[in-house]
């Protein structure tokens, strides 16, 4: 398990969407993680050496202001990334997702009194139960990755609203695209 | 525009449902009568001579509008426009079998309604065969005004049990949910109203969402998913006295409730072994039988005639299809293999058909399965269709389905012939359950 000490300040949480494009790379080495089938199949667990970054004190703050010093900004600025989206009908990370997670899971195990919440959603396609069980599965494909690093699941919950819950109505890809996302919630 | 069905007879569409809506309205019921030709299927010809009636009902209908629309929406009827009626009989004396028989009709229908004081109302009525010239039915109700719709709706089932053999299902309700924008922000209502769509009520109002509301098989009750405590809980409620019972809170999904046939039991989807599966709650123990063990998605139960099996949606073969298992669990034998898409079936009353949501390619739309085929065939001629429910005669579906960003309520005929538009109103409408058969008391 990393010992990512820092001073990390948490955004005031919003629903904000996650801005796919144009994205800076994460630098970060990462080994062995290899998640295969969202269906729970085969997971096995590595670590991740992260390069570029400092050891501060570790006391951890929900401030507000950034601190430059502990996470690297790359991370930091995924972290404030709080939307993973999904393609239709699947509840597979694909590796931007991983990435994303990988640095929510850094920074919960930087932010030892931070819980979080993870909300699945569906887009309006097919019938409402479901995409309950659809966001339910998206969810818990988050939950999982965070448990495999090493996030304790007594500060990890899941929750579903399928359907019920969509940023964009109307119909047509753009609009379900932006639908089909688990949403990160801390407190 | 506020349409109405003044008209006896509405003209045949035959472009798509959805170019021909009117605007909404929040206190117009109207229901439109489409009628897609389909098939060959024979369709009875009927007359309804309008009733002397001394009661217009508050909506400015008739009783014999009622019975039209009831008729028409079956597809096992053609109703004879009153257009086209040569007289108007209210009286056996008074009828002439030949003027029925110059416009085609094999049956007629005719009525009277009287006002007897004390706000009591009789309402008479004969139904004839006009090649035989011989009275098939004659009967009389006493009720007061508000239940004259009621009658309306007896005698559909009266007519329609005497010349199909089929027991009617016009005498019967629904429950759906309605989302709307309320004083204080959106609100979700379970609502219980005429299988038509008339006089609705709210047995439930919340500012969180409410899903899959299922009649249990006395009437008397409703299970429904409710997000009011900020995630999926199921509850059952006395339709009557508003009385709840929490079923099942645990963590994860808490969903998708299919009551037994004997009501002793509930299917539910919960996910909290780790993954959407099927359990059988006790209603009397409270305890809880696992049915599926694997790890995609399964949901939404449903619960064969005779008690044996459970349909449920499962991804296991990578996209939602229609399984059966043993109520006992088991193996799980894959049913529908046509299409992407195939979820949310129900059984027919006779165990022969299920109804589901399929996309073969088209959209969403309301399908059947044969037994005897192992066939899906689309029924509607919409695309982004949820949620059908068998009427408890198994002749007509009730479903819910979009339209711009609203979804609303229709049926469709079991062969597909007809399609009917209820409930029009602003909000949107979803999750229709048809209700079992009233009992008559």
């Amino acid at each position: 398990m990393q010992n990512l000490s820092s001073l990390f300040a948490v955004a005031l949480l919003s629903l904000a969407v996650a801005a796919c494009a144009g994205r800076k790379p994460v630098e970060v080495e990462e080994s062995s993680i290899e998640i295969t089938d969202a269906t729970g199949s085969e997971v096995s667990t590595g670590t991740a050496s992260p390069s570029g970054l400092t050891e501060e004190e570790s006391t951890t703050t929900l401030g507000l202001e950034d601190s430059t010093s502990g996470l690297d900004s790359a991370t930091m600025e995924l972290v404030n990334t709080r939307v993973v989206y999904f393609d239709y009908d699947s509840s597979i990370l694909t590796p931007e997702n991983e990435t994303l997670i990988t640095a929510h899971a850094r920074y919960l195990n930087s932010a030892a009194d931070v819980d979080v919440i993870l909300e699945g959603h569906a887009d309006a396609r097919g019938t409402r139960e479901y995409n309950l069980a659809l966001g339910e599965n998206r969810a818990k494909a988050v939950a999982n990755l965070m448990l495999v690093l090493g996030v304790s699941p007594d500060r990890i919950e899941t929750v579903s609203y399928g359907e019920e819950r969509p940023v964009s109505i109307g119909s047509g890809e753009d609009a379900w695209s932006l639908n089909r996302r688990v949403e990160i919630l801390y407190q | 525009m506020i349409c109405r069905t003044r008209k006896n007879r509405i003209a045949v569409w035959t472009i798509s449902l959805f170019a021909v809506l009117c605007s909404y309205s929040v206190t117009s019921h109207a229901v439109f009568t489409i009628e897609v030709k389909r098939g060959t299927e024979a369709k009875i010809p009927i007359s309804i001579a309008p009733f002397s009636i001394e009661h217009i009902l508050q909506d400015g209908l008739q009783l014999s509008d009622i019975i039209e629309t009831d008729l028409n929406g079956s597809g096992r009827f053609d109703v004879i426009p009153r257009t086209d009626h040569l007289s108007q009989p209210h009286e056996l004396k008074s009828v002439d079998f030949k003027d029925w028989r110059l416009i085609n009709s094999e049956a007629l229908v005719i009525g009277r309604v009287i006002n007897i004081g004390n706000g009591l109302f009789e309402v008479r009525f004969r139904l004839l065969d006009v090649y035989r010239e011989k009275q098939l039915v004659g009967q009389k109700f006493r009720v007061p005004a508000g239940k004259i719709r009621k009658v309306a709706h007896q005698i559909s089932d009266i007519i329609y049990q005497k010349l199909t053999g089929t027991p009617g299902a016009f005498d019967t309700r629904i429950a759906y949910v309605v989302v709307q924008e309320g004083a204080s922000g959106i609100e979700h209502l379970l609502q219980v109203s005429d299988a038509d769509g008339w006089n609705p009520t709210t047995i439930l109002n919340s500012t969180e969402p409410i899903l899959s509301p299922t009649w249990s098989p006395d009437g008397n009750q409703i299970a429904y998913v409710s997000f009011e405590s900020g995630r999926s809980t199921v509850f059952v409620q006395d339709v009557w006295t508003g009385q709840r019972r929490l079923i099942t809170e645990f963590r994860g999904l808490n969903s998708a409730p299919a009551w037994s046939p004997d009501a002793r039991k509930l299917a539910l989807t919960l996910s909290k072994d780790g993954n959407p599966e099927i359990y059988i709650f006790d209603m009397e123990t409270s305890g809880l039988q696992r049915v599926t063990n694997h790890d995609a998605i399964d949901t939404e139960p449903a619960w064969s005639p005779d008690s044996k099996f459970l349909l449920f949606t499962s991804g296991r073969s990578g996209g939602a299809q229609i399984y059966r298992i043993s109520v006992s669990g088991g193996p799980a034998q894959r049913l529908t293999f046509q299409g992407e898409y195939n979820a949310n079936a129900s059984y027919s009353p006779d165990g022969r058909l299920l109804s589901l949501i399929t996309n073969q390619g088209n959209g969403y739309k309301v399908g059947i399965y044969s037994f005897q085929d192992q066939s899906v065939r689309e029924l509607t001629s919409t695309s982004h269709d949820e949620s059908p429910s068998f009427a408890p005669n198994g002749d007509v579906i009730v479903y819910a389905t979009q339209r711009a960003n609203r979804t609303g309520l229709a049926t469709v005929s079991v062969d597909g012939q007809v399609q009917q538009v209820l409930k029009l109103q602003g909000g949107s409408i979803r999750e229709p359950a048809w209700s079992p058969f009233t009992r008559k008391l």
